[in-house]
């Protein structure tokens, strides 16, 4: 606050209620994103968390009430837990991946690419120029039967005669894989970009072999990128269902098929409510068991 | 001021003398340095002192590995280390930006170089050298939550407990404050008197190189203008570069008359002036009479001064600045020219005001003689 009595150094003329002034512009200023939070945010989170707590008898006809009904998380587990462990698995693999693929990129990109930087990184988010339904569209004829991926790996017996990648957990991890990619890259190519050229020389100029300095002053300090870029990646991943419909079968479906299928075609709305929640508490824990592992609480 | 005899001759390497040989660097514009021939005896507090611009850090980069000549050798010690990994040279560098690790605490980066030597029992040495550059208490902090001259210090740890033959600064104390930067150079000169290993000190700036080093080496442009003492180099310069790099110096035209037993006499403005002939760096034509400003005598007119030899009339006090220890006068010459005479406040005359007419003299033993084809501003700070 602006001090208003007179001190020993000219202070700037201030008026006397400009400190009250002040701390109400603050309150001006935040409105829009308190709004926004709100609207988008806070209202449509209690709505989720109504639903899954509504009586499970009820349906479209004769509504819906909230009755603290908590077993609908207890029969969500229990129906569901095949669907909820296989979204996790396919998440952490395709996270997996992505974080060897988008490092190695990244890392191209920040150190290596000189003057080319700008159009590679152009190049990583020029997929997001086409849906993302489209994009898994074309995955689908990509690695459809009758594709030339299906017919080379069947050529080179790394598939039988009848295997086929459609409707495999491979090709759904692969979907999910290449669709969540840019979000693996664009963090880690930030931290990247950050790190100090010449912590590199000084580390080399400490014995630090290429690849020692690397693992203790480029890896470390790339860090927020990394955890940035796991949780950009693993969060919506655990929760798509476009991969899997489009390019798995019934036996891979994930958590967020479940849902879909539960809010739209059964209209059980407290299962996919209590679902939609459990998935939730379990990503947040997840992400803060991981955050604080990797040490960067900052970014919570 | 210590007086060590100059290394320049480079004929004793006896030991691990560092030993720069038609180093060249050119980059794609232009050429950093050009077939720079250096020794640097082992245990000697060296500075490279230049503009910025002048080579001095890149010459620096090269002896430190991260970055490759492309010409000339690079020897430690007769072993040939042009081409050898930076992590496989004795040699640290204390970095102008520190370059601190800031993930790892002030034990860690101070560690850093042991143990990727591999040395396992790396507490004793780094608590020993926390000590030396009094950083114990900050052991468990991380950089960023240092002051400059702590950082600094830490830059400085962590180089020095590796030891290295040669331990390379560049300008490691630009970052600081004028009083703490006058405090770590003494710290500094401590420091490498206390290890007694050799110091590769790249600054711009001249009173820092003087407090320092041993030996100088002026560079300007990619070359070495002069090399040598720091009192060697301020009384005998021999280049205008130099003269005015290195402190400041008045500088007079005048025509080379010739050699008179040990002095050569110019006529310099109607006044004959003599020269002491092993500062005389020009024997013919026309040259430049230079005298430091803190050797040039000033008295109120027909009064007695205390300086036989080159004497001049009818000059006029232009301007005086009052700093305390001296007065600094700028005197206008019957000729025309100004020239900056300090005189030490010893209280047995006040300051004389603007206008008052003065002689002027200096011995001749302390003016030097350069050659007149050189730029007569070249080095000055305001140039």
């Amino acid at each position: 606050m602006a001090a208003t009595e007179v001190t020993e150094t000219p202070a700037p003329v201030v008026a006397p209620d400009a400190g009250k002034r002040r701390s109400l512009t603050g309150y001006v200023l935040i409105l829009p994103a308190a709004v926004w939070l709100g609207l988008f945010f806070v209202v449509p989170f209690y709505s989720l968390l109504a639903n899954s707590l509504f009586d499970p008898n009820g349906s479209v006809l004769t509504g819906y009430k909230v009755t603290y009904h908590f077993a609908n998380f207890w029969h969500a587990l229990s129906d569901y837990h095949g669907p909820l462990l296989r979204s996790l698995w396919y998440a952490g693999v395709a996270t997996a991946i992505c974080l060897v693929i988008g490092y190695v990129l990244a890392y191209a990109i920040a150190m290596k690419a000189g003057r080319w930087k700008n159009v590679l990184l152009v190049l990583v988010v020029a997929p997001f120029f086409t849906s993302f339904l489209l994009r898994t569209l074309s995955w689908k004829l990509i690695l459809g039967d009758n594709g030339w991926v299906v017919n080379t790996l069947q050529a080179v017996h790394v598939l039988g005669s009848n295997g086929r990648l459609l409707a495999t957990p491979v090709a759904v991890i692969a979907g999910i894989t290449y669709n969540f990619l840019p979000f693996m890259v664009l963090p880690i190519y930030a931290s990247l970009e950050k790190v100090d050229g010449r912590l590199i020389e000084a580390a080399g100029d400490l014995y630090a072999s290429p690849i020692r300095a690397f693992g203790k002053v480029t890896l470390p300090l790339s860090m927020p990128g990394v955890v940035g870029g796991t949780l950009l990646t693993f969060i919506p991943a655990a929760g798509d269902y476009i991969n899997a419909a489009l390019l798995g079968s019934p036996n891979q479906r994930m958590v967020g098929n479940v849902i879909q299928d539960l809010f739209t075609t059964t209209g059980d709305y407290a299962a996919a409510g209590a679902l939609s929640v459990i998935l939730m508490v379990i990503i947040l824990a997840l992400v803060v068991f991981y955050v604080r592992k990797s040490g960067t609480e900052e970014l919570l | 001021m210590s007086q060590v005899p100059s290394p320049a001759a480079g004929g004793t390497s006896e030991g691990r003398d560092l030993e720069l040989t038609q180093l060249t660097k050119e980059f794609a514009s232009f050429t950093a340095v050009k077939s720079l021939d250096l020794v640097v005896p082992q245990g000697s507090f060296f500075a490279l002192l230049g503009p910025s611009g002048c080579g001095k850090t890149t010459t620096l980069r090269m002896v430190a590995g991260l970055e490759q000549p492309t010409s000339g050798t690079i020897a430690l010690g007769g072993h040939d280390i042009t081409r050898t990994k930076p992590y496989r040279r004795p040699i640290n560098t204390v970095f102008q930006n520190y370059a601190l690790f800031p993930h790892l605490t002030i034990f860690e980066n101070v560690a850093f170089g042991l143990k990727r030597r591999g040395v396992k029992q790396t507490h004793p040495q780094v608590q020993e050298i926390l000590q030396l550059t009094e950083l114990t208490e900050q052991a468990a902090k991380k950089p960023a939550q240092l002051s400059g001259g702590q950082q600094q210090r830490v830059a400085l740890a962590r180089a020095l407990i590796n030891r290295p033959e040669v331990l390379l600064l560049d300008e490691p104390l630009g970052a600081l404050d004028l009083k703490l930067r006058r405090a770590m150079q003494l710290e500094l000169k401590r420091i490498q008197t206390e290890v007694g290993l050799t110091f590769v000190h790249v600054t711009h700036d001249q009173e820092e190189a003087m407090t320092m080093a041993d030996t100088i080496a002026v560079m300007n442009a990619g070359v070495i203008e002069q090399m040598g003492s720091p009192a060697e180099l301020y009384d005998n310069p021999r280049t205008t570069f130099v003269a005015n790099f290195l402190g400041q110096s008045n500088l007079v035209g005048g025509k080379i008359l010739g050699a008179d037993g040990d002095s050569v006499v110019v006529d310099m403005q109607g006044t004959k002036v003599s020269v002491p002939r092993q500062r005389a760096h020009s024997t013919s034509g026309a040259g430049w009479v230079g005298i430091r400003p803190e050797k040039v005598l000033v008295a109120p007119q027909g009064e007695e001064i205390d300086a036989p030899g080159n004497h001049m009339r009818d000059a006029v006090i232009v301007d005086a600045s009052f700093i305390g220890v001296s007065t600094q006068y700028v005197v206008k010459m019957p000729w025309g020219q100004e020239m900056l005479a300090f005189e030490q406040n010893t209280g047995r005359r006040g300051v004389m005001a603007p206008g008052t007419k003065v002689d002027v003299s200096w011995r001749p033993e302390f003016s030097f003689l350069l050659d007149a084809s050189q730029d007569v501003g070249a080095g000055r700070e305001d140039a």
